[in-house]
């Protein structure tokens, strides 16, 4: 029967989420900094950008004066000084990866480009605002904070693999440093040439933080150097690059030969030995800045999926509208499209896909505000000890890992059955504080960044399907088409998928984030326990599965005496990372749900029950899908290694019956030989498959998981039912709130 | 001269909402209306960006806005608001939609603008709309100066000026298209503005935050309004829409253009 027939007497969802909720759902309803930051920037999102997208700004890939003219737009909302501290020209006190998340969503609900456009200054004072000297960060901040009667200097960010297909390898970095002068207890000058690539922000950018290499034996190493504009040289902004997607973002190809002094080195440097030796080389730099801004990259994609939402149901249900063919008050007229199932259902899956994208980027965002001032205690402890970095704090950290799986364990329990005294000690040191986030963190960023981005761009792909022929046109409500596009960029730059597979492959076998995540499937269950129809027990048993798997590859090898789980065995090591991208999505979609449904009564006055059940229903809907998903990764790779079992393989074929035998069983007990189907013919073929069933010997707690997993899909579709009914009638409003 | 301007200004469903009627047994009242975005009142807001113009050019004045709406949205609409300007906020708790009766309105504003300590008639300028998006009655600016005793009273005022010696130049909209300059000696007067003139203020982050500093707390003490009301209401619906295509072939557009313009004229 279709879901459009079906009437029922429960809440449904009302409207469309809206800033009351999303603050909760999203933990930042007690920061009225961020809501203001949150309506500046939808202000401009909405109005300067969507005009200019729907005025056909991103036809060119010229920076042309209309971009151009956003940037004064951005400063104005306070973008550009949100990556600041209020001293030096900013408003937000305290970490900011939460803020520049709702920054990039907010902005790329209208378009991904512009939002990358907006926050280009701020991955280019990336590494100055996490590695550089106080007095490079005092200096660049300031001359990059908007102020009364001050053109803000704007920042790009310029590393570059060299050019493919020249024979040298991607690890290797074009840019080059030399010393040009070093007059006797002077400072250095420096002779840098950088030949940038799919440079973000260059047709604008006054100031340059450009990795390098030496090039000089009086110089060690790599680093990164501040190129400012007006620095003796050539400064050369380059060609614009003819990139297909985030139009309204600067990219260029810029050549630089210029002579900077030596204390543009970010992080300053010593000179050892008559050496220049850099405080950071570039990878540590690029470490610190790409581990919190490929966050905000995986929420442009979230948002772009919630976008597509509200003109989605919009073009479903006015469909048939104005045609004559049905009466208002018709079904036809009133739901369009939505009379099938098969459209509400494909939205519904866009949708839970687009929360789950939300909630994963949000909860890693502010993991690291939570991280940020953790990580600069246990610096501090560390060098008290006289542990300042490099292997020395590696190593000093990884004696403590035992001690933050104790904190983890004590944490889990009940107070009741917790040691008090160890716990609070344990609670207390900031070096295991910082060893629990970091050891998420370092799962969480790549993961959101992988999954968002992934598949976030296929489930986009979806939405556009869902507008017909119209999703690929100009005048897509919702400018679904170029959402679509720019998504393959999105899962491209600060590093494509197979990096943030790769990381994941190292990262989520640390025993540190293997201890929370077993604590995270009792938690589900807990959340299971309380609330039966949120996913959460399929969850939980999606994250068993998952867990069994990996210590089963772990120590498992292939037919050919192959270690399955190692470094280069990425067929197996990657889709794993997948699977559990699928499970860290769904629980943080779950969890925040459930924060809504413990804070939000006292604070939405109207329609609260039926939202709260509606967003439950797609967290359902989301579990079953991330259940479906690493179920069917879990027993490719635990079977998939396994030879199949042979006809020809006489051991293999020693529990065949013979025709004749099981003949006799069925004269004793009729239908008795169809339990099984090896058996040897009487003209000595077996049965035509391609050999015996195979024995799952040591799978046998494999084989039970999966089986009780499949049974823990119990629910999903009703869920999806139900939500389907409330998409039939959530009241949208009348227009979209931006230009087409 | 340092003026102390207080803006009256309520809440509006965001315009591209859907809108719908419906009864309660409070009245009627709209679909969802707690769920639907809101946007400070549009005539509201023009008087609020005036109010900041002439306190920028008269050192030492202050805004004051008073504002009768449900706490929980208005505090959502301030995020917005207070980014434009530095103003104090003095809220009241209760029905913001346009089924409210405006003498109660009225009332519940000029008791709050009442209780304002260190309230200087002599330095005293009333701001608000010329009416309300929400209930259009256009009285209760009027209704709030007489219920403060301020006689001197503009409506639908697009223009104000102060002239070298103190006096404020205000230029009212009248019939036909024209304008009524009026020469007002001193404070206090209501002024109920239209559009006004002036350009909304730039966004301003770190005033919205100083502003909110203040505002937060000031939300969480609102007090209730209770807003008596004898009015019953026989019907409520939407303006009704009304198409009338007409399709036409082969013919000019000079032909068109004229039967428009005949219709228009009409």
């Amino acid at each position: 029967m279709p879901a459009s027939t079906t009437t029922s007497q429960r809440e449904l969802l009302r409207t469309l989420p809206g800033d009351d909720i999303r603050q909760i759902l999203w933990k930042f309803a007690d920061r009225f900094d961020l809501q203001m930051l949150v309506q500046s920037v939808r202000a401009v999102a909405r109005g300067p950008v969507a005009r200019l997208v729907a005025q056909g700004g991103r036809l060119t890939h010229d920076w042309t004066p209309e971009k151009n003219a956003l940037l004064a737009e951005y400063d104005a909302a306070g973008i550009t000084a949100a990556f600041m501290k209020p001293e030096e020209g900013g408003y937000l006190e305290g970490p900011k990866n939460l803020a520049l998340s709702l920054i990039a969503f907010e902005i790329a609900w209208v378009d991904a480009g512009a939002a990358t456009g907006s926050m280009a200054t701020h991955l280019g004072l990336a590494p100055i605002h996490e590695r550089g000297t106080p007095e490079q960060r005092a200096h660049y901040m300031s001359v990059c904070a908007p102020a009364p009667g001050q053109e803000p200097k704007r920042a790009a960010f310029a590393l570059t693999e060299p050019l493919p297909y020249v024979g040298v390898e991607t690890g290797l970095l074009s840019g080059k440093v030399r010393v040009a002068e070093w007059p006797e207890g002077g400072e250095p000058l420096l002779e840098v040439s950088k030949r940038g690539r799919f440079i973000t922000g260059m047709g604008f950018a006054n100031i340059v933080s450009a990795a390098v290499e030496s090039d000089d034996p009086r110089l060690h190493g790599t680093m990164m150097v501040i190129l400012e504009e007006g620095d003796p040289g050539i400064f050369d902004r380059g060609t614009p690059t003819k990139k297909l997607v985030h139009q309204l973002s600067s990219t260029s190809d810029p050549v630089f030969q210029l002579k900077v002094p030596a204390s543009r080195i970010i992080g300053g440097y010593r000179v050892v030995d008559g050496r220049i030796v850099p405080n950071y080389d570039h990878g540590a730099i690029i470490e610190a800045v790409f581990r919190r801004t490929r966050v905000t990259v995986g929420l442009i994609t979230a948002a772009k999926l919630l976008s597509a939402v509200e003109p989605l149901i919009r073009y479903h249900r006015d469909r048939f509208r104005g045609s004559g063919a049905g009466a208002p008050g018709s079904p036809r007229y009133d739901l369009g499209l939505q009379q099938k199932e098969d459209v509400t259902h494909r939205l519904l899956d866009v949708w839970a896909t687009g929360e789950a994208c939300a909630s994963l980027g949000f909860a890693t965002a502010r993991l690291f505000d939570d991280l940020d001032p953790i990580e600069k205690e246990k610096d501090r402890v560390l060098a008290e000890q006289g542990i300042t970095g490099g292997m020395s704090m590696v190593k000093a950290l990884r004696k403590r890992s035992v001690e933050a799986i104790e904190y983890l364990d004590q944490r889990s329990r009940s107070e009741a059955l917790r040691n008090k005294a160890r716990y609070s000690a344990l609670a207390a040191d900031p070096v295991i504080q910082y060893l629990a986030l970091d050891a998420q963190a370092n799962v969480l960023c790549p993961a959101t960044k992988l999954w968002n981005t992934g598949i976030g761009s296929r489930m986009m792909r979806e939405a556009v399907s869902l507008m017909g022929g119209y999703g690929i046109t100009e005048d897509c409500p919702g400018f679904l088409g170029y959402k679509w596009i720019d998504t393959q960029l999105e899962a491209t730059y600060e590093g494509p998928e197979a990096v943030q597979r790769r990381q994941l492959s190292l990262t989520m076998t640390s025993e540190v984030f293997l201890a929370q995540f077993r604590t995270w499937i009792h938690e589900m269950r807990r959340v299971a326990a309380n609330e039966p129809g949120t996913g959460a027990c399929t969850l939980a048993s999606a994250m068993h599965l998952w867990v069994w798997t990996l210590e089963h590859l772990q120590q498992a090898k292939d037919a050919n005496g192959q270690k399955l789980y190692q470094s280069n065995r990425q067929g197996v090591t990657f889709p794993m990372a997948d699977a559990l991208c699928w499970l860290l999505a769904s629980r943080c979609q779950i969890l925040d749900v459930q924060r809504l449904r413990s804070e939000g009564a006292g604070a939405i006055q109207e329609g609260f029950e039926g939202t709260v059940q509606f967003l439950t229903d797609l967290c359902h809907i989301q579990a079953s899908r991330a259940a479906g998903e690493v179920s069917r990764i879990c027993s490719e790779l635990v079977f998939g290694y396994l030879r199949h079992p042979s006809w020809d393989n006489a051991p293999e074929c020693s529990t065949c019956f013979k025709e004749e035998e099981l003949q006799q069983i069925e004269s004793i007990i009729p239908g008795a030989s169809g339990f099984t189907s090896e058996y040897l013919m009487e003209d000595g073929t077996h049965s035509t498959k391609a050999g015996p069933c195979v024995r799952a010997e040591g799978l046998g707690d494999f084989t039970k998981l999966r089986s009780k997993l499949d049974g823990c899909l119990a629910g999903a579709l009703l869920a999806k039912d139900r939500a389907s009914e409330s998409l039939q009638k959530v009241m949208i409003p009348a227009a979209l709130d931006y230009p087409q | 001269m340092a003026y102390q301007i207080i803006v009256c200004g309520g809440l509006a469903p965001d315009p591209l909402q859907t809108l719908e009627p419906v009864a309660t047994p409070a009245g009627p009242a709209l679909k969802n209306e707690m769920m639907l975005p809101a946007v400070f009142d549009p005539w509201a807001s023009h008087a609020l960006y005036e109010a900041a113009h002439l306190a920028r050019q008269h050192a030492g004045s202050t805004i004051k806005v008073v504002s009768l709406a449900p706490k929980a949205k208005l505090q959502q609409v301030m995020m917005t608001v207070a980014q434009k300007l530095p103003f104090e906020l003095v809220p009241l708790d209760g029905p913001g939609g346009g089924f409210t009766d405006a003498a109660s309105v009225a009332s519940a504003l000029a008791g709050a603008i009442a209780a304002i300590p260190g309230l200087d008639k002599s330095q005293l300028l009333v701001f608000g709309g010329w009416e309300s998006a929400t209930r259009g009655a256009g009285v209760v600016m009027q209704m709030v100066g007489e219920k403060l005793g301020i006689t001197e009273q503009f409506l639908a005022v697009d223009e104000l000026k102060v002239d070298a010696g103190g006096a404020l130049v205000i230029k009212e909209r009248v019939e036909g298209g024209r304008h009524q300059v009026s020469r007002c000696a001193a404070p206090p007067a209501v002024l109920a503005w239209a559009t006004g003139n002036l350009p909304e203020p730039a966004n301003h982050p770190q005033t919205g935050m100083a502003n909110m500093r203040a505002m937060m707390p000031a939300l969480q003490k609102a007090k209730a309004a209770s807003l008596a009301s004898a009015i019953t209401y026989a019907e409520v619906a939407l303006p009704a829409v009304t198409r009338q295509t007409r399709i036409v072939k082969d013919v000019p557009a000079a032909e068109i253009a004229r039967e428009i313009a005949e219709w228009i004229k009409q």
